[in-house]
Order: structure tokens, then sequence, then C-alpha cells
């Protein structure tokens, strides 16, 4: 078992073109660090500043929940979840 | 938003999305609407085709926004203005109806032929353009 990142088309590039890469940690910032370690890159699209957040124009939900709403980088993820990463569809 | 068959580049299934944002000079689907979105057209295997907006007050090209947040880049981006009152039930003129790829901040205007229906045109034949 694993935790399954759904990753963008945008995001595709840091994976070979699959849509989908597997990766463990205990809450979603791990997760993102460590699926960043076998695909280096994902996690500066996600994540920026210091502290770390999740870049406003992108959106991340663990079993469909949006993180924004669960604890954000802190959300606990285990075993057998699906993190999916949408771009935000925005403009002005 | 307009979806299709991935892979299609037709633009066949229009999906009405509630602006957010609630604002005249900004648009974002709800994370929520955006989730089922995305989910609904994996299952039938489809991709956004043309994602669309309206400027209400300049020319249909891309603002420094829209080139900035444009996250799709297999996406056709529709700009529409409604500057000349084009969204009026009387507007008779002209439509400014144009359309663009925007890749890594580079926006690229591509031609727009209405025709009756798929069937009516092969995108094959002439210089490839759609």
């Amino acid at each position: 078992m694993a935790i399954e990142l759904r990753v963008p088309t945008i995001l595709r590039t840091y994976t070979g073109g699959e849509k989908a890469v597997n990766g463990a940690g205990d809450t979603l910032a791990e997760f993102i660090d460590n699926v960043n370690g076998t695909h280096p890159g994902l996690k500066e699209r996600i994540i920026e500043g210091e502290p770390e957040e999740l870049r406003r124009f992108v959106n991340v939900y663990v079993n469909d929940e949006d993180v924004r709403f669960t604890g954000g980088l802190q959300t606990g993820v285990k075993d057998g979840d699906v993190v999916v990463v949408l771009p935000a569809v925005a403009g002005g | 938003m307009v979806a299709g068959p991935v892979g299609s580049e037709r633009a066949v299934r229009f999906i009405p999305m509630l602006n957010a944002a609630m604002s005249p000079t900004f648009y974002e689907f709800d994370s929520g609407d955006l989730l089922r979105l995305y989910k609904e057209m994996d299952e039938r295997d489809e991709e956004p085709v043309v994602i669309y907006h309206s400027h209400t007050a300049t020319e249909a090209y891309p603002s420094r926004t829209d080139i900035k947040l444009a996250q799709e880049p297999g996406a056709h981006y529709v700009l529409v203005s409604t500057r000349d009152g084009a969204d009026s039930p009387a507007y008779d003129g002209p439509v400014e109806f144009r359309s663009y790829r925007i890749i890594d901040g580079e926006v690229v205007e591509e031609e727009v032929r209405v025709v009756g229906s798929y069937r009516a045109v092969s995108f094959e034949e002439g210089e490839g353009e759609k």
C-alpha cells in the first residue's frame, strides 16, 4: 500500500507523463517531500514560501477534502489515501 | 468550460461554472466545484478543451492575471469582450471572440472558425490549423 498522488496535466513533466505516482508520509507535507524525492521539482509547484504554504492557485484534496479546511500541509495522510492536485481555473 | 474526449481536440460538452469570486474583474471556480468537474471529466475520459470568460470593459485579449494563472496547457483560452454591449440582447454588432493558447506565460492567438457541426469540416485538411 501507498499513498497516491493524482498529477494534473501541467505537472506531468515532472512525472514522465504519469497521471499518478505513489509516495509515503504521515502528513501532507511529508508526503509531498517524499514524492519530490522521486520526482524532483514537483514540490515547488505546489508549495511556496517560508514557512511553507500551499500555493494560492493550487488546490490539494485528500480523499476529496480540500486540505485548506483540514489542516493544510499538516493534514494527516495514510496508506490508501488519494491526494489530488488541481490547478485553479482562474483569471480576470 | 467546454470539455471534449481526451485527445480529440473537440469542444463537445458545455459545462456552466459559477464564478466563486463573485467579481466583475476576477474569476475562479469554487474548489469543490473544481474537484467535481475534474472527477467527472476523468470518469468520462474527457479533458478541458475550452476555458472561456469575458472581459466587460477591455479587449478580448488575456490580461496579465489570465496569463499568470493559466495552468491548462492543453486548453484553448477563449475570451469574449462585452465592452461594446455584446451581452445585451439588442446588440447587433460584431462580437470580439478570440482564442489563445497560454503556455508558460506565452500567448499565441489562434484562428476561430464557426462551423455548423464538426461533421461539416475536417480539421485534417488544409494547413493542419484548426
